[in-house]
């Protein structure tokens, strides 16, 4: 069971993370596409994921337990190779649906001061 | 990409996904969580064998979505995972997307997404925005 009280609590990332073509290639050609000169629209979970779960840890989560229920992206630009990207990862919500738990995640990226996208990954923590 | 027309359907395309895939996946992401990989401890925790990460299927789904418009045109995705897609040892599993145009406004179209495997949806209200 999530805390309550950390609904609202924000990790950002101490460190930037930089993009190389290769890591859009490897992303890329996992799913079939071979335009590496701009990351696929789901690429930036490969970043986000990392920041998410350093967010969710202590947080009282029973990770064995939990699935991913759902994902969106807003992307203000696509992800290109070069890109500094720093993250950071807000707990928007928790709620109970039934048994389960329901914790929405929302995950900026950011280059500079300039948005480049928005996640929100919805966890659902089976009972 | 020539002028879309709301109602337009885009021609269903097939993905393959087995255990190979899930392996480079997991690379590629960094999700290197065991339900994706060790079938043992995937069925220790109650499911009926290695699924495949849901952001993968999300991800094929993408890739469809970018052969329509050119994935810098992409400007909106979201789906809900309602259903696992089991991927069994040595066995290709087929996973069918189709689309079709919503509604379109203001420069921007709605695609919806249909993704099945074996005759189930797995992906619930999939839906792209591009810019046209």
């Amino acid at each position: 069971m999530l805390n309550p009280d950390l609904v609202g609590r924000t990790f950002t990332s101490a460190d930037s993370v930089t993009v190389t073509k290769e890591a859009i290639q490897k992303f890329a050609e996992v799913l079939g596409e071979s335009n590496f000169d701009i990351a696929p629209p789901t690429f930036s979970i490969s970043i986000t994921l990392d920041q998410s779960q350093s967010l969710l840890q202590g947080s009282g989560l029973d990770w064995t337990r939990v699935v991913h229920g759902e994902q969106r992206f807003d992307i203000k630009r696509p992800i290109i190779a070069g890109d500094v990207l720093v993250g950071s990862s807000t707990i928007e919500s928790a709620r109970n649906v039934a048994e389960n738990e329901i914790v929405t995640v929302r995950s900026d990226l950011h280059a500079g001061s300039n948005l480049v996208v928005s996640t929100w990954s919805t966890l659902v923590v089976r009972a | 990409m020539s002028q879309l027309v709301t109602g337009q359907e885009f021609p269903a395309k097939t993905f393959t996904i087995n255990r190979e895939l899930l392996i480079k996946y997991a690379d590629a992401s960094g999700d290197q969580n065991p339900i994706h990989q060790d079938e043992a401890f995937a069925k220790s925790v109650g499911l009926p064998d290695v699924i495949a990460h849901g952001m993968l299927t999300m991800g094929l789904a993408g890739k469809y979505l970018s052969d329509i418009s050119g994935a810098e045109k992409v400007i909106q995705f979201s789906a809900k995972f309602i259903k696992p897609v089991v991927v069994p040892a040595n066995t290709d599993v087929l996973l069918i997307v189709s689309g079709k145009v919503g509604e379109i406004a203001d420069g921007l179209a709605k695609i919806e997404l249909l993704a099945m495997c074996n005759e189930i949806k797995v992906l619930g209200v999939a839906k792209g925005v591009i810019k046209l």
